[in-house]
């Protein structure tokens, strides 16, 4: 389809603005523009079509099933848009006199609360924008911590090889230096690498409980408690926080910092990519280094500074405060065994199919299946059997992921999936998987029904077009 | 009740008995005793939708909203189009997740290339990405993107937003790097005397945070004869009318997206941008999408350049960004291009007109003059001598105010402010000043 810019006609466009009703000022010269910015001129009624047609090519968890692993794409209430929509909340500058924002400051508060009864942490910040931006202000926090102690020689963290990329890139940012702990065969982490790896050098360590392959890490005391007697602080990667919510909690576990993805687990839309939040919340001896912010209210003397302008994501914070308060005290345990259910329904039919699970037995809220054999048996890849499901109008689950799977499919369906769409979706499966040994030419040319088949990637990354080239250069 | 699971409570059953599990508990077995919850967790009980509603309403409703509003330093009061809001709204783009899978994300793909093109075009820069966080973390990402192994200092503009500031030190405590704070003089930027070989960028703010227009031309020219890249933390809304960053001299252009079209929200979500000049374009962080084409021809468009980022180079990364803000992306560009070219180069002007309508109006009041000298775009610091009390007199009749500063206040005025409404905020502040006027 079109470009916006190749829909452009000069001169056309909408009148939004009433002519100005104050004398005329002048640009100063050696300030002004001297070449306008290309930007569409459409009328409102091609433009409404435009992005029609986009969203037509768009796929939303309103379109089909989305078990894409560990982003945890459960339905999105609608009372969350109404709420944040409110001219209430919508209308509010960030720097207005906290006698008149008080309405916000209790959402906060509410939801600081009751995230903090959910990870047994004590203090909560809802700064931070996203899962990535959490893990970054929680290992600040360490690194604070550590330094107030004048322990500086703490410099590395330790991250499971099965761990999210965003642990060890975050570690990075925060200025540590990451050392990979293996797993098991059983995909848990080893406890003797652990045990060697910790030392005086020790900051701390990411972990996700469950973790990325769908396994609660059952030593996870024992895991806790050797970094903790190697001095360092343990960090819980909220990502896999639907599984457990409400049945066990990262700080009974022996966490002392952790994030959450309220766009996961609090059930917030994605928006094709963000708006996300990423509230992280730590023990109280951490609290005196929470984020502040310079002009919306100042962090403690030994705060870390601030991570963003302003106070959170606070139209997301809403979106979830909304699905925290229907849950209430008993929702959030209800959903992560729905969540669990599905699970371990979806994985049962799958294996029953055909398909290998990389780890057997109980799965948390996701699991993964290695399509190592089918790649040798067939030649049909993860990725092939992924581009067939969108034949099937099924959002693919995530691809090679973790790392430690060989041809990976990382299923999550969640708990806001009815049994019929986990039935079907296994038929499709198992018909792509019948298909592979039958005719496996049809699955290396999936997908055919899109609008577009495979583009090709490394094209597009050896040759970089990121930018609409207008006609006249 | 309260928790979304579309399975009737039988349904359930009948799924762990294909399990061959007697119920929930059977599930956690994994789960230590130890750390498991033997109740429901201390907090309400849950709510129906029409209590939700009610409780979320009366929050709203405990905060005051202002029918007038003066005051911007980082979030901006402007006239958001019908069609902006609506058009963001569609379900797909709301419900949908990173556009891993191209084939069926070639709408998101395509709004966030169209994003990055308007980006390039503001900014007259060549390469955008398809967002961060907000204005203050893009100008800590462009920091960021600076840093070789030599040159491990940025200077940072002390007339820059305070946020974007602390933002940018926050993450040089993590990174190691050296901030060195550029004072302002005469609410300008002012370099003499800290570039070095050392240093790797220079970030300033076109309008600052006081609202003065600084001559960028001359500090991009001080930053490279130093060998440093100057970075240009922006504001979108003025670009209709103000030179594009990189026709004076930016590398690397970042900024605050909300004045366009996104409601001010109390802060959030907002909408960062950043845009490079091409040697730059690999070291931008964050998503990226490309044109390419699939194995009949067609037009396709991929997230690409993914070597730089997190999923594949871990702890080599460029960044750690994974989420974005790609909603606000898409409202920024339907913003866009409603308002056109001509559109927003009405807003520019008329921002321009009516904050020096209203400076003019407040400055033949005794007592009161502008702080600085020299050009300013929409906003402007007044003193003044008791801003207390003037604040309070606005706050009384549904205005608020410029954002206090010692012994003063910066106002800023947007397009969406008529005379009427400037001509009776200054009539108050006549008032609430008598005993000088």
């Amino acid at each position: 389809m079109e470009l916006i810019f190749e829909r452009s006609r000069p001169g056309r466009g909408s009148q939004i603005l009433p002519p100005p009703d104050v004398p005329a000022a002048p640009i100063p010269a050696e300030h002004a523009r001297k070449r306008a910015p290309r930007l569409p001129e459409i009328g409102e009624s091609d433009l409404s079509r435009h992005y029609q047609a986009l969203a037509r090519r768009a796929f939303g968890v309103c379109d089909g099933f989305y078990p894409l692993g560990s982003c945890t794409m459960k339905y999105n209430p609608k009372l969350g848009e109404e709420m944040a929509a409110l001219p209430g909340f919508t209308g509010i500058h960030p720097l207005q006199p906290a006698h008149t924002v008080k309405g916000c400051q209790l959402a906060m508060a509410q939801t600081e609360y009751a995230l903090s009864r959910i990870t047994g942490m004590d203090r909560f910040t809802l700064q931070p924008a996203a899962g990535a931006h959490g893990e970054f202000t929680g290992l600040l926090l360490i690194k604070a911590w550590h330094r107030s102690r004048g322990d500086e020689g703490r410099t590395v963290i330790l991250v499971p090889d099965s761990a999210h990329g965003t642990n060890p890139a975050s570690a990075a940012m925060a200025g540590f230096t990451v050392k990979n702990i293996p797993s098991t065969a059983e995909g848990l982490v080893d406890l003797e690498a652990l045990r060697a790896a910790c030392g005086p050098d020790t900051a701390g360590l990411m972990l996700t409980n469950p973790n990325t392959v769908g396994l609660f890490e059952r030593d996870i005391l024992e895991i806790t408690k050797i970094v903790h007697d190697a001095g360092g602080l343990v960090y819980y990667d909220g990502a896999n926080l639907n599984a457990i919510m409400g049945v066990a909690r990262p700080g009974d576990m022996g966490f002392d910092v952790c994030h959450l993805n309220l766009h996961k687990t609090f059930a917030t839309p994605h928006g094709g990519g963000g708006p996300g939040s990423g509230p992280v919340g730590c023990k109280e001896f951490l609290a005196p280094f929470l984020p502040g912010s310079a002009l919306g209210g100042n962090g403690g003397e030994q705060s870390i500074g601030q991570v963003r302008a302003f106070h959170a994501n606070f139209l997301v914070v809403v979106r979830a405060l909304a699905y925290l308060m229907t849950l209430g005290n008993s929702g959030p345990a209800e959903a992560a065994r729905g969540a669990v259910l599905n699970a371990n329904y979806l994985k049962k039919k799958l294996e029953e199919a055909g398909y290998r699970s990389a780890f057997p037995g109980l799965c948390m809220h996701e699991f993964v299946l290695t399509l190592e054999g089918l790649k040798k048996e067939a030649g049909v890849s993860a990725l092939d059997v992924a581009k067939a499901m969108l034949d099937a109008g099924i959002h693919p689950p995530t691809m090679y992921f973790p790392l430690i799977v060989h041809e990976a499919l990382m299923f999550e369906p969640t708990e806001t999936e009815a049994p019929e769409t986990l039935d079907r979706a296994a038929e499709v499966l198992s018909e792509i998987l019948r298909r592979a040994h039958e005719d496996p030419e049809s699955l290396h040319a999936a997908p055919v029904s899109t609008v577009i088949g495979r583009p090709d990637e490394t094209a597009a990354a050896r040759h970089p077009v990121v930018r609409y080239v207008f006609p006249e250069g | 009740m309260g928790n979304f699971l579309p399975a009737a409570p039988a349904e359930r059953e009948a799924q762990y008995a294909a399990l061959g599990l007697s119920g929930p508990a059977d599930l956690y077995r994994d789960v230590p005793e130890a750390v498991r919850l033997d109740g429901p967790l201390d907090l309400p009980a849950p709510k129906s939708e029409l209590e939700v509603r009610r409780s979320m309403e009366a929050l709203a409703g405990q905060n005051v909203r202002f029918s007038t509003i003066l005051r911007g330093a980082g979030a901006y009061d402007h006239y958001i189009p019908a069609a902006v809001s609506r058009i963001a709204a569609k379900e797909e783009f709301v419900t949908a997740y990173t556009p891993y899978q191209a084939e069926i994300s070639q709408g998101v793909l395509q709004s966030i290339f169209e994003f990055q093109t308007m980006i390039c075009e503001l900014t007259g820069l060549d390469a955008a990405n398809a967002s961060v966080y907000d204005g203050a973390s893009a100008a800590a990402e462009a920091v960021a993107m600076c840093r070789d192994r030599k040159r491990t200092k940025a200077v940072v503009s002390g007339a820059a937003h305070p946020d974007v500031i602390a933002t940018i030190q926050t993450y040089c405590f993590g990174s190691g790097m050296e901030v060195v704070l550029a004072p302002a003089r005469e609410g300008r930027t002012d370099l003499t005397g800290l570039l070095d070989d050392g240093v790797a960028c220079v970030y300033v703010q076109q309008p600052n945070f006081y609202g003065l227009l600084e001559d960028g031309a001359a500090l991009a020219d001080q930053a490279h004869a130093a060998g440093a890249k100057l970075i240009a933390g922006v504001n979108p809304a003025t670009l209709g009318v103000l030179e594009a960053p990189g026709a004076w001299g930016a590398d690397i252009a970042v900024g605050e997206g909300q004045p366009l079209g996104l409601p001010l929200s109390w802060g959030g979500p907002y909408l960062g941008f950043m845009a490079a000049s091409q040697p730059l374009m690999r070291k931008l962080p964050g998503r990226i999408v490309g044109q390419t084409a699939d194995a009949q021809g067609r037009r396709a468009f991929v997230l690409t350049m993914q070597a730089r980022e997190q999923h594949i180079r871990r702890e080599k990364a460029s960044s750690n960004v994974c989420s974005n803000e790609a909603l606000c992306a898409l409202t920024a560009s339907v913003y866009l291009s409603l308002m056109g070219p001509a559109g927003l180069m009405q807003v520019g002007e008329q921002c321009y007109a009516k904050a020096h309508y209203l400076a003019d109006e407040l400055c033949k009041l005794q007592g009161v003059k502008l702080r600085y000298p020299g050009p300013f775009f929409h906003e402007f610091v007044t003193d003044l001598p008791d801003p207390t009390d003037v604040l309070a007199g606005l706050e009384a009749k549904g205005i608020l105010g410029g954002f206090p500063l010692k012994g003063g206040l910066l106002w800023c005025v947007t397009e969406k402010q008529t005379r009427e409404e400037l001509d009776r905020t200054v009539a108050i502040v006549k008032e609430v000043l008598g005993i000088w006027n």
